[in-house]
């Protein structure tokens, strides 16, 4: 068990730097609009407009 | 060729099609549009390669002003007039705007990519909760102007904003929370990873070694402190400043419970002896924090004041000098000053019109659908619209003295009056906690009497199980459910207190321009006076408005023109005159259209007829009457009539003319109707209604709505109404459905029954727990247990309110919603031939 006085200051760092880590992404701006960024996948390279397409019916 | 799409409405704006035959090409598809401006929009779109958004937007988009429409984006380009909203940095500038219809996140990709495709922007970030986008570019290839151009040629109205004021308050406030949340949070995950092996050791009947268990303490220790300090520094901040006002809120006993459990628990282990409870602390910081930041999210939807106001004035006044025209912000004006206002501007402060003849949109101030016709002398109010010629304007009053900002105090005031419903809620809590208090001080004299050693143990028992906890979140979980509910039904909750007025209701008041009606004026009949089809006329009464941006021109641009006209000369106020096919015509009042032919008394109009009446002449004879109204919504009769079902019956409260009004109410089915009323005879309408013992529900979009808004019980702003009126309002209807509003009444009733059967079980648990842990049956794992699952509890019960949570069809979001309006429909033309 001896282990855990090694393996609990450990995970107290971790923790800490999870912290730090998410008070830097606030910082950041990162969850000031939690909408848009969904749409973010949908933002390819423009494609040239379709030549005309043949007629659907 | 493509078969035309089955739909009514048009592909971009989702307004009425109103029997236009223009298409846009998009994606290789023809797609029906409303109008010249939605077609230059749609093509914008389609030839950028951009329409995507069609498919991935969740709101239609927003009708652009006609393409020919006046520029009024240059004036920007000035480097003095747009110094206010720049930020710079380098060889760039950065400008935040306020964007009018960014309405999802569609929009906001849309604009984001239309901007990034220009050169010269370096960067483009649209927020779509926010509605404003920052945008940066190089002041060497591009300046304000042309980006603002950018945007309004997409069809939304860019606002640049103010950049001293872009401290965002709500964005520090939201981050702040962030930060509390994740520190109560990690810390729970933490300090609960300790206890469960605690716990766990107990229960298996395990002994934890000695060295080891003071370790899991005092790394308790060290995480807990700084949820207490940080995550939980609101509760305390608060509970010390509801007692410096001399009032108890729920802060008191919880940051008392916090701060007694926290200082026994250091205590004990340093002194490694007696229980600790850092476990119940995190869990109970990070519940509270959560909450917390769910409430303020909701709060932070709603539009603030100072965004709306920054919308309703213009950025910048002509003021006629000694050296001629001169550009300046309209805070540097005084009164006395001549303005000159061009067609399509907003007036800066409030004036009289010095010369010309203007045609004034008043449509925000004082509901009245069509514009007014203003003379030499007659006063013009700030905020108004010169959609008329070119007007010079003495100013008489600025900034603070306008009627616009009178409106703006009006409404404040209603505001700042309102939650008596929130104060009674405060009042009962407060009463409940002064009781928890008590009884934890009898509790604790009672146990030092006793036996000392169970005196705190037994203390800190009765505060957290009796801690109204269940009870604190059994309305507002209740509220947060049917927010959500009601949100996926397109009614946007601004102020969770006034679901509970809703629930109550008996009278639903509503505004006719833009509420009842659509608020876009369209053709309605059309009466042939001689041989010519009514489809004929209305092409040449089209011909004739197409270059005009009369507003009620525009309810002509759905009519398709085959031959424009030619020699057009607009007589400001009286109509227009034109050749089409080589003929003379007018359009316009009857009097200018009889002028033409030489008569001097135009003939009777026909009964029947409501809104306003243009007439369409030749040379010889009198050709038309062509009737223009305002569009009522179609869902409007089974709106009212859902609701007449609930119990709440309707009225109409308008500031248009009695003929329109009179017209509105009978096809929707509202008995009681006012016409005429003024922003302050509205507010005094609502107030006699309350004294009479109604609660009254007003719906409304105007900025003339916004203090009889802030007046009722509760108020409900259209989607697309002005911004002034969503600050006042309670909730915004965003899909602008009237049909929904019956729902919402219904949604509001289940929630209070809902709400009421948890206020019953928290307190039912609350009050019988109270004696047993006073008595020393709980100790406090057992009553943060027992809070936990009271809670739980009230949770469960509410998620009964919550909507389903079924995939919706994708396809049926991609079709504007609107149907045709009965009585614009191209068949209800041809009808009345």
């Amino acid at each position: 068990m001896s282990s855990l006085f090694l393996l609990v200051p450990l995970s107290l760092v971790l923790v800490v730097i999870a912290g730090w880590a998410f008070f830097w992404a606030v910082d950041n701006g990162q969850f000031d609009d939690l909408d848009s960024p969904g749409w973010e996948v949908l933002r390819d390279e423009p494609t040239p407009p379709e030549p005309s397409a043949p007629d659907d019916v | 060729m493509n078969a035309r799409a089955v739909t009514d409405a048009c592909f971009h704006c989702g307004e009425p099609l109103l029997g236009s035959l223009l298409t846009a090409r998009i994606a290789g598809r023809d797609e029906p549009v409303c109008c010249q401006g939605c077609l230059a929009v749609a093509e914008l779109i389609g030839d950028a390669g951009l329409s995507d958004y069609y498919r991935f937007r969740t709101a239609a988009g927003v009708r652009p002003d006609s393409p020919t429409g006046p520029d009024r984006w240059s004036v920007y380009g000035d480097p003095q007039i747009a110094a206010p909203f720049i930020r710079s940095s380098g060889d760039e500038d950065s400008a935040t705007l306020a964007i009018d219809g960014l309405r999802c996140a569609a929009c906001a990709w849309l604009i984001e990519r239309v901007l990034q495709g220009r050169p010269g922007v370096v960067e483009a970030t649209a927020n779509a909760a926010t509605g404003r986008l920052l945008v940066t570019w190089r002041r060497a290839e591009l300046d304000l102007s042309q980006v603002l151009r950018t945007i309004a040629q997409l069809g939304y109205l860019p606002h640049p904003l103010s950049a001293q004021g872009t401290a965002d308050l709500q964005q520090a406030e939201r981050r702040d929370a962030l930060r509390r949340l994740a520190v109560a949070g990690l810390g729970m995950m933490q300090v609960m990873m300790f206890a469960v092996g605690e716990y766990a050791a107990q229960f298996t009947g395990e002994v934890i070694q000695p060295d080891i268990h003071s370790l899991f303490r005092l790394v308790s220790l060290l995480i807990a402190t700084p949820v207490i300090g940080y995550a939980a520094a609101p509760v305390f901040a608060g509970a010390v400043r509801s007692l410096r006002l001399g009032a108890i809120n729920m802060d008191v006993p919880v940051g008392i419970a916090l701060g007694l459990a926290y200082v026994a628990s250091v205590w004990n282990a340093l002194v490694a002896h007696g229980e600790v409870y850092f476990d119940s602390i995190t869990m109970f910081v990070f519940f509270l924090t959560l909450a917390r930041f769910v409430q303020m999210s909701v709060r932070h939807r709603t539009t603030d004041l100072a965004d709306a106001l920054a919308r309703q004035v213009p950025a910048h006044a002509h003021r006629v000098g000694a050296n001629g025209l001169e550009a300046v912000p309209p805070g540097a004006l005084c009164v006395g000053d001549v303005v000159w206002v061009r067609t399509g501007e907003i007036f800066p402060a409030d004036g009289e019109i010095l010369d010309g003849e203007a045609q004034i949109d008043e449509a925000l101030l004082t509901g009245e659908s069509l514009p007014v016709r203003r003379r030499v002398g007659d006063p013009v109010r700030a905020g108004t619209q010169n959609v008329g010629d070119p007007v010079k304007a003495r100013v008489t009053a600025v900034a603070g003295a306008t009627v616009l900002s009178h409106m703006v105090q009006l409404l404040q005031r209603a505001q700042t009056r309102k939650p008596a419903i929130a104060r009674a809620a405060d009042a009962a809590a407060a009463r409940f906690l002064t009781f928890v208090l008590l009884g934890a001080g009898v509790t604790c004299g009672a146990w030092l009497a006793i036996d000392p050693a169970r005196a705190f143990e037994a203390t800190l028992a009765v505060l957290v199980v009796a801690c109204p906890c269940a009870f604190a979140i059994a309305m507002p979980a209740a509220l947060s459910a049917a927010t959500a509910r009601l949100a996926s039904q397109g009614v946007l909750v601004t102020n969770p207190d006034a679901i509970e007025a809703l629930a109550r209701i008996d009278r639903a008041v509503f505004d006719k321009t833009g509420t009842l009606t659509r608020g876009a004026v369209s053709v309605g009949r059309c009466v042939p006076l001689a041989d010519l089809s009514p489809e004929h006329c209305l092409e040449i009464a089209a011909a004739l408005e197409l270059p005009s941006e009369h507003p009620l021109a525009r309810a002509f641009a759905a009519v398709p023109v085959t031959e424009p006209a030619c020699e057009v000369r607009v007589v400001a106020g009286a109509g227009v005159e034109g050749l089409v096919g080589g003929r003379r015509y007018r359009i316009g009042t009857p009097e200018f259209v009889a002028d033409l032919r030489g008569e001097a008394v135009a003939p009777d109009t026909p009964a029947g007829l409501t809104g306003t009446v243009v007439a369409l002449g030749d040379e010889q004879r009198a050709l038309a009457l062509i009737e223009l109204h305002d569009v009522m919504r179609d869902d409007a009769p089974a709106a009212v009539a859902a609701l007449r079902a609930a119990g709440v019956e309707s009225q109409i409260l308008s500031g248009d003319s009695h003929e329109a009004v009179a017209a509105v109410a009978a096809q929707s089915g509202i008995r009681t109707h006012y016409a005429r009323r003024t922003a302050w005879q509205k507010v005094a309408h609502v107030e006699r209604l309350q004294r009479a013992g109604h609660r009254v529900a007003m719906i409304g979009d105007g900025i003339n709505d916004a203090p009889a808004l802030g007046t009722a019980n509760v108020s409900i702003a259209m989607g697309g109404g002005s911004a002034l009126a969503h600050a006042s309002a309670d909730m915004a209807l965003v899909g602008e459905h009237l049909e929904s509003l019956a729902g919402a009444v219904a949604i509001a009733r289940r929630t209070l029954r809902i709400g009421r059967q948890n206020l019953i079980w928290a307190v039912t648990y609350n009050f019988g727990c109270l004696p047993l842990a006073a008595l020393g049956f709980i100790p406090p794992w057992l009553a943060a247990l027992g809070m936990s699952a009271s809670s739980i509890g009230v949770i469960l019960n509410t998620m009964r309110l919550l909507p389903d949570r079924k995939v919706r069809n994708g396809t049926d979001r991609l079709r504007p919603a609107t149907q045709p309006p009965a009585l614009a429909s191209p068949s209800a033309l041809r009808g009345a031939a």
